[in-house]
């Protein structure tokens, strides 16, 4: 069995060497860009780099000590579960329906991709005008057929459902491709044996198609995740900008607000490194206690 | 030997063919004027291109402001940044604190042997960009302020006078109490939070907004909106939320299209928001002086700078400042700054300018457009020359983030107000700290 999981090397460089290419792009794009903001979070300086202090963890105290910032924690939480749940399982529906569409899947399923092909922050910009209180479609739709006043400018329950919807609308394309994929990948064989029993359609897919599917669920859980912790701050910036008060402001908003708006590198790298930090931890967690539940 | 020959002259030609090319330098003028605004700025540089050979300014967009002044310090980090650089009101003083990454516009303007006269500009602009010494530390270039706009077929259909504008606080209530009694959604509504209800409130009833006159006296400056006057007014503003006389439409300038498309009557916002509301409002609308409370002794004084100013970078070639200190001597003339005033809604910052404008009739031709002249060409008091804080992009964020919380109801003014004290000093502090000399 093992022969078959492991490539056996005779060489000693070899397979280093095929690592290398990787390695290097690991290298440059993440643990660089890593190191820096390790190094940044415990310098103050000003924006123009031109006098730089070592302040040890004053960044982090001062960030703990502000009851914003851990308020933000709770709103990131509520955020990336929502985001995380909702696409992976509105993905998974479409997916199934896509799967078993005979005339006209390729039309379906591109036009389920394309929302990939949007930027972030355009995203945001189309979500706002289709909600905007007064002037919007939606939110007049939402006056006029059920009598909801729609507000996300004072209405956190409203702002939190838009930025959510926003994020999910941007993933829900790639959780697509995954799982179609993966539903593809299962053996029509097992399917069919399983109909010729007499399983009906819902218990093929929950006690078939769903268990298969697992390696897929799982990865696309980890990468949701990180996704919602650290890929939405454009459609945050274009839809509530964390308001009302700080009601939509998750961590990855204010590394955004604070670094690249307001200049501050030492804070704002200091919470970068909280907020790496934190998914480090979750992904270790995911690792090594659902994985245990995935069948290969 | 020939090709050497071939070489060589063809070097000696190069040289020559560039020789015009090298005698004209280059001034690099990141901006962040898009769209109309973008056709003025590159008229004024071909403008000042056309009357002279020595130097040719390159104006490029940069993007808006705060993504233009990142991009800045990206590049003066890397070793290229531009030599001019537009930076709004907010980034003053962080521009102030980088000592070594600009050079004062009097400086230039003295090495460069330019006749240059801080005086003649308005002491409410340029006061704002001057440091304790008395030396002007960057150009004023787009002024606005905060003005009062009202729908007047509104106020008409309301029974209110077309003709006559609330010009205090009490006033603005019973007027929207009014509209609102006559159908109106959306009686009053206001862009740009702090600048306009704490910060230019402020100014405007010769109140301090922070101590150290509002950080002109060093970065020592903490926030002190929490003044009886402040908290009256934010109660007020609470209370007209409460009963649908206010309605809050978002942060900095999202209220506007609610003004422009007539759901709004009554709008606060900037004196720049002039152009739009002259472009797209489809009724008669009227200009006027922001409301202020009347029982207040020393109001009302004059309100705050808006907009932005022109930084010179530091270490670039002296031949290059004596271009910026010559474009700055045309930007200056009183003709171009005249026609750049009747062309943007901007403030005309010099006093001369101003006086052509008037002579030209153009107040008369659009009333209104001096509301926002006549609000700053006043003497300045020590609590009324602007406000210049540090990380201030931050305290605005936290003010829009606090008072947010009040038209929820989530908090009360005091509530919102003390929270923001707090938090903002927090902010001023790490500024302090950062940049300490």
């Amino acid at each position: 069995m093992a022969a078959e999981k492991y490539a056996v090397f005779k060489s000693g460089w070899l397979p280093w060497a095929l690592l290398a290419p990787q390695g290097l792009i690991i290298a440059v794009f993440f643990f660089w860009p890593a190191a820096q903001a390790l190094l940044q979070s415990m310098q103050m300086q000003d924006s123009f780099g031109l006098s730089r202090q070592w302040v040890g963890l004053d960044n982090f105290r001062s960030l703990f000590a502000d009851s914003a910032y851990l308020e933000a924690f709770q709103t990131t939480a509520v955020f990336s579960v929502l985001v995380a749940v909702l696409g992976l399982s509105l993905s998974l529906v479409l997916a199934v329906f896509a799967d078993r569409v005979v005339r006209g899947a390729l039309l379906y399923r591109s036009m389920l991709i394309v929302p990939y092909a949007v930027a972030p922050a355009v995203a945001g910009v189309l979500w706002v005008f289709m909600f905007a209180p007064s002037l919007g479609v939606v939110a007049y739709a939402l006056r006029h057929f059920f009598e909801l006043e729609w507000n996300h400018l004072l209405n956190s329950m409203h702002a939190m459902t838009l930025i959510v919807a926003a994020a999910v609308w941007k993933q829900i394309s790639y959780n697509f491709l995954f799982f179609l994929a993966g539903l593809q990948s299962i053996p029509k064989s097992l399917i069919e044996a399983a109909a010729i029993d007499g399983a009906r359609p819902w218990h093929r897919f929950w006690t078939i198609q769903l268990p298969l599917l697992s390696p897929t669920t799982f990865f696309l859980l980890v990468i949701n995740m990180v996704y919602a912790f650290f890929d939405t701050f454009a459609i945050i910036d274009a839809t509530t900008q964390g308001g009302p008060g700080r009601d939509t402001a998750i961590l990855v908003f204010k590394v955004y607000q604070d670094g690249f708006k307001g200049g501050d590198l030492g804070g704002s790298a200091a919470q970068s490194v909280v907020l790496m930090v934190i998914v480090v931890a979750l992904t270790v967690l995911q690792f090594r206690y659902v994985e245990k539940k995935v069948q290969y | 030997m020939k090709l050497k020959l071939h070489l060589a002259a063809l070097a000696a030609v190069t040289a020559l063919a560039s020789l015009p090319a090298q005698a004209q330098t280059e001034i690099q003028w990141w901006h962040s004027m898009g769209g109309a605004l973008g056709d003025w700025v590159n008229d004024l540089a071909n403008e000042f291109n056309a009357s002279q050979k020595d130097f040719k300014v390159v104006p490029t967009f940069k993007g808006n402001y705060d993504e233009a002044m990142t991009a800045a310090m990206a590049a003066f980090r890397a070793g290229n940044a531009p030599n001019i650089l537009q930076v709004f009101e907010v980034g003053t003083a962080t521009m102030m604190a980088a000592k070594g990454a600009v050079k004062p516009v009097g400086e230039v303007m003295k090495q460069a042997g330019v006749a240059f006269n801080p005086k003649s500009y308005v002491p409410a602009v340029s006061g704002y960009y001057t440091a304790n010494n008395g030396e002007m530390l960057s150009f004023p270039f787009n002024s606005s302020t905060t003005i009062f706009y009202y729908n007047k077929d509104a106020f008409k259909a309301a029974g209110l006078d077309p003709n006559k504008p609330p010009t205090t606080w009490p006033e603005v209530t019973l007027a929207a109490a009014k509209l609102k009694a006559t159908g109106s959604k959306c009686p009053y509504t206001t862009s740009w939070m702090s600048w306009v209800h704490l910060e230019s409130f402020s100014l405007w009833h010769n109140t301090l907004f922070a101590t150290q006159n509002n950080g002109f006296g060093g970065p020592s400056a903490r926030l002190a909106f929490d003044s009886p006057l402040h908290l009256r007014h934010f109660e007020n503003l609470a209370n007209m939320s409460k009963q649908g006389l206010f309605v809050y439409k978002g942060r900095a300038g999202a209220s506007t299209p609610s003004f422009v498309s007539g759901e709004c009557a009554m709008f606060t916002g900037s004196s720049g928001t002039y152009a739009d509301v002259s472009k797209g409002a489809k009724f008669a609308y009227g200009l006027a002086a922001m409301p202020y409370y009347p029982d207040v002794v020393g109001a009302p004084q004059n309100t705050a700078i808006g907009g932005a100013s022109l930084w010179v970078m530091a270490g670039k070639k002296p031949a290059e400042y004596k271009g910026v200190a010559e474009f700055f001597k045309f930007l200056s003339d009183p003709a171009v700054q005249s026609a750049s005033h009747k062309r943007t809604g901007y403030l005309p910052i010099t006093t001369a300018a101003y006086e052509l404008t008037d002579k030209s009739g153009f107040y008369k031709e659009k009333p209104g457009t001096d509301v926002a002249v006549t609000q700053m060409i006043r003497k300045t008091t020590d609590k009324s020359r602007g406000i210049r804080l540090g990380n201030f992009v931050q305290v605005r964020t936290i003010l829009d983030e606090e008072t947010e919380q009040i038209w929820t109801g989530k908090k009360t003014a005091k509530e919102a107000l003390t929270a923001a004290i707090t938090r903002g000093n927090e902010q001023l502090e790490r500024f302090e700290k950062a940049n300490k000399p």
